[in-house]
C-alpha cells in the first residue's frame, strides 16, 4: 500500500471529504478516457439545452411562421431567420429540436430509472430468496423477455393513451428485465461470500444482508444497466414516435422524423429530417459513451485510488 | 460457571448421496474465562461443531438433535429473529477464517465496525467511532486505518481488524475458526499472544478451531479432539500434549514437529478421515488405528470420563499406559499403513 496517502486524521467521513473522494473516483475514471469525455460533454450539452430550452430556442416550436406577404412559410429550406428551415406548417425545426431534447431526456432518465428500480429489485430480492419466489420472478422476467417491445407499447399506448408517461411507463415494462437477470446472477455469487457470512454472524437480517451489504456491491453493474437503459429508452421513445403512436402534444425527435415522412418531404425536406435524427444518435451515443466507462466503476480499487 | 453446554448435538447436511453425520453426537462444556481448542484434520466437523452453536449452517445443513445451552439457555430453540438480536455477536463473536473476504469489500473497515455497534446498541456514531479506533489500538493497528477499506489492508493486519469487529461488543465467548492458518508463523504467532492477552483483559470465552496442534497447546486450557463428527478425547491441555489416552491424539502428536527433541520422526496417520455418510457401528477410527480389535469395528465406543472432567471415547483406553509407548514408534503406523494398502 504504498502508493496510498494518509488522509487527515481528523476528518471521517464529513460531508468535503467525500466530495473529494467523488471527485477523485470521477477524474480517475474519465481522466484517460477519451470516448468518455466526449460523451460527457455532448451529454452535458443536452442537459444545458435541455434545461434551458424554453430559453434558446428562437421561435415557439408550434408557431406558423409567415412570410412577408404573410404566407406561411412551407418548407422552407436553412436560412439565417430559420437555421434548420421550416417544416410544412412553417414551423421552426431549429426550435423543435431544442424543445425536443426536453422530451428525449425526460424520458430516458424516467424510463431508465423506473426500469433499474425494478430490476434491481427484482434480480435482488430473486437470487438472495431463491426456491419458489426466484421461480416466479424469474418467469416473469422471462414472459417479460418473450413481449415483442414494439407490439406491447402499441397495445399499451392505444389502451392507455398516447401520453408520455404512459409511454415512459411501457418502456419501463419492458426494460427492467435484463437488469433483472443480471443483477440475479451478481447476487448469486455474492451471497455465498464470506462478508455475507460474516454479516450474518454478526447478527445482520435478510434486510439488511440484501440491501446494505449485496446492494452496494452490485451497484456499479446497475448504474451501468440505467447508463444503457437511458439510451435504449431514447431510442425507443423516438421509434414509438416516428410510428405514429408518440404523444401528439410534445415535440419529440421522433415525433418531427414522424411529420416530416407523413407529409411526403422525407425525402428531400433534408433541413427537417437529419437534425432530429442526428440528435437522436449524439444523445444516445453520448449516453452509451459515459455508461462505457462507468463500467470501469465494477473494479472496486479503482474507485478510491487517490 | 458453565457459560457454554453442548449435550448430544447431533448435526446432518442433506446431500445428493444421503445425510452427512457431520456432529454426530458431540458434548462440550465450557466455562467463563476458558478457552476451548477443538482439534482434527479437515473434514472432521470441527468447524461445523461452531458454526452449530451459533445456527450459521449452510441451507442443506440442519441440527437435528441436542442441545446448545448458553447462559442456561438452549439456543437450539431460539427464533432466528432472537439469535440474532441477543445471542450473535453481542454475546458470540465469530473470527472467520479468511478475515480478508470476511470484510465488505465497499464499506471501510471503520465503518463496519460502527455498523455492527449501532445496529446492536443506542451508541452515537461518533461514540461508535472512537470504540472502533480504540480497538485499533488495542489491537496494534494505526487508528487512523478505520477509515481504510479491507483491500488496503495487509492480510496479518485484516486478521487483526477482524478481531477487533470481534470484540467490537464485548462478546462473552469468541469463536475463532482457523483465525491464523492464512498467515505466516511470524504473524500467527503475535497474533495468538495478542488474543491470549485480550482474553486475560477482557474475561471472555474462547473457542479456537484449528488442525494445528502447536496453536492450540499454546493457547488453549483444554483441548477437545474431534474426529469423524464425534470429540473422541476431551482434557485439559497438559494431558492431551503429555498424556493423550487415544490413539488418535497420539497419532496427531507424532505427526507435529516438536522443537524439544530434534531426532524425532515425523509421522503420519495413513488412511483417511471416514465418510460421514450414514456411519455403520463400530469406531469410526477403527480402520486406520493400529490397535484397534474385533469390538472396534462392531461397536461404538461411548464416552467414558477420567480424570478431572476429561473424557474419551476408546475400548481400549484403559490400555493406554501400554498403547502410548507403542503409539509413539514409527513402525506401529507404518505397518498400519501396509496393512490399510493390503485392503484395498
Amino acid at each position: 500500500m504504498s502508493n496510498r496517502q494518509h488522509e487527515p486524521a481528523s476528518t471521517t467521513n464529513s460531508l468535503a471529504d467525500q466530495v473529494r473522494r467523488g471527485w477523485s473516483t470521477f477524474t480517475a475514471l474519465f481522466g484517460n478516457d477519451r470516448l468518455g469525455q466526449i460523451g460527457l460533454l455532448l451529454l452535458l450539452g443536452f442537459i444545458f439545452i435541455g434545461a434551458f430550452a424554453p430559453f434558446l430556442a428562437p421561435y415557439d416550436p408550434g408557431e406558423m411562421n409567415r412570410d412577408d406577404q404573410g404566407d406561411i412559410l412551407r418548407l422552407d429550406g436553412p436560412s439565417t431567420d430559420h437555421l434548420f428551415g421550416t417544416t410544412q406548417l412553417g414551423r421552426d425545426v431549429f426550435s423543435q429540436v431544442i424543445v425536443g431534447t426536453r422530451v428525449s431526456l425526460l424520458v430516458g432518465v424516467s424510463a431508465a430509472t423506473m426500469s433499474v428500480f425494478i430490476g434491481t429489485n427484482v434480480g435482488l430480492i430473486s437470487g438472495y430468496k431463491g426456491g419458489y419466489v426466484d421461480d416466479v420472478l424469474m418467469r416473469i422476467t422471462d414472459i417479460a423477455y418473450a413481449l415483442p417491445f414494439l407490439p406491447f407499447v402499441i397495445v399499451l399506448v392505444v389502451i392507455l393513451g398516447a401520453d408520455i408517461m404512459n409511454i415512459i411507463i411501457a418502456i419501463a415494462l419492458i426494460q427492467w428485465r435484463s437488469t433483472a437477470r443480471v443483477v440475479r446472477s451478481q447476487v448469486l455469487s455474492h451471497k455465498e461470500r464470506p462478508y455475507v457470512e460474516s454479516a450474518y454472524a454478526a447478527g445482520a437480517g435478510d434486510l439488511r444482508v440484501m440491501y446494505r451489504h449485496i446492494l452496494p456491491n452490485v451497484l456499479p453493474l446497475v448504474f451501468l444497466y440505467a447508463a444503457l437503459a437511458i439510451a435504449w429508452a431514447i431510442i425507443a421513445e423516438a421509434s414509438i414516435a416516428f410510428l405514429g403512436f408518440g404523444d401528439p402534444e410534445l415535440h419529440s425527435w421522433g415525433q418531427m422524423i414522424y411529420d416530416a415522412y407523413n407529409v411526403d418531404a422525407i425525402r428531400f425536406a433534408y433541413w427537417w429530417v437529419i437534425p432530429p435524427g442526428m440528435s437522436i444518435v449524439l444523445l444516445a451515443m453520448s449516453v452509451f459513451f459515459v455508461g462505457r466507462t462507468l463500467e470501469q466503476i465494477t473494479n472496486p480499487e479503482l474507485r478510491h485510488r487517490e | 460457571m458453565t457459560l457454554l453446554e453442548i449435550t448430544d448435538l447431533q448435526t446432518q447436511f442433506e446431500t445428493s448421496e444421503g445425510r452427512v453425520h457431520a456432529v454426530d453426537g458431540v458434548n462440550l462444556s465450557l466455562e467463563a474465562n476458558e478457552s476451548l481448542g477443538i482439534i482434527g484434520e479437515s473434514g472432521s466437523g470441527k468447524t461445523t461443531i461452531a458454526k452449530s452453536i451459533v445456527r450459521l449452517l449452510p441451507d442443506n445443513g440442519e441440527i437435528v438433535d441436542g442441545e446448545v445451552r448458553y447462559d442456561g439457555d438452549d439456543i437450539t430453540e431460539y427464533s432466528d429473529r432472537q439469535l440474532r438480536k441477543q445471542i450473535r455477536w453481542n454475546e458470540i463473536a465469530v473470527i472467520p477464517q479468511n478475515a480478508m473476504n470476511g470484510f465488505d469489500p465497499v464499506y471501510t473497515v471503520g465503518d463496519q465496525i460502527v455498523e455492527v455497534i449501532t445496529a446492536h446498541t443506542d451508541t452515537p456514531n461518533d461514540e461508535a467511532m472512537e470504540r472502533a479506533k480504540s480497538l485499533f489500538q488495542t489491537l496494534g493497528i494505526d487508528e487512523d486505518r478505520v477509515h481504510d477499506y479491507p483491500h488496503q489492508f495487509s492480510g496479518g493486519m485484516a486478521q487483526r481488524a477482524m478481531i477487533a469487529l470481534a470484540l467490537a461488543l464485548d462478546p462473552s465467548l469468541l469463536i475463532a475458526d482457523e483465525p491464523t492458518t492464512a498467515l505466516d508463523v511470524m504473524i500467527q504467532d503475535r497474533i495468538l499472544h495478542r488474543i491470549q492477552e485480550l482474553q486475560d483483559e477482557l474475561d471472555t470465552a474462547m473457542i479456537f478451531i484449528t488442525h494445528d496442534m502447536s496453536v492450540v497447546s499454546e493457547t488453549c486450557d483444554k483441548i477437545a479432539v474431534v474426529y469423524g463428527g464425534r470429540i473422541v478425547e476431551f482434557a485439559d491441555t497438559e494431558t492431551i500434549i503429555k498424556n493423550p489416552r487415544h490413539p488418535y491424539t497420539l497419532g496427531l502428536r507424532n505427526a507435529f514437529p516438536s522443537i524439544m527433541t530434534d531426532d524425532q520422526d515425523l509421522v503420519s496417520i495413513p488412511g483417511t478421515p471416514p465418510p460421514l455418510l450414514e456411519p455403520d457401528e463400530g469406531c469410526r477410527f477403527a480402520p486406520r488405528c493400529p490397535f484397534a480389535e474385533e469390538r472396534c469395528w462392531s461397536e461404538t465406543p461411548q464416552s467414558e470420563p477420567y480424570g478431572d472432567g476429561n473424557t474419551i471415547e476408546c475400548h481400549r483406553a484403559d490400555e493406554h499406559e501400554r498403547i502410548r509407548p507403542e503409539a509413539s514408534k514409527s513402525e506401529t503406523w507404518r505397518e498400519q499403513e501396509e496393512v490399510i494398502e493390503a485392503d484395498d
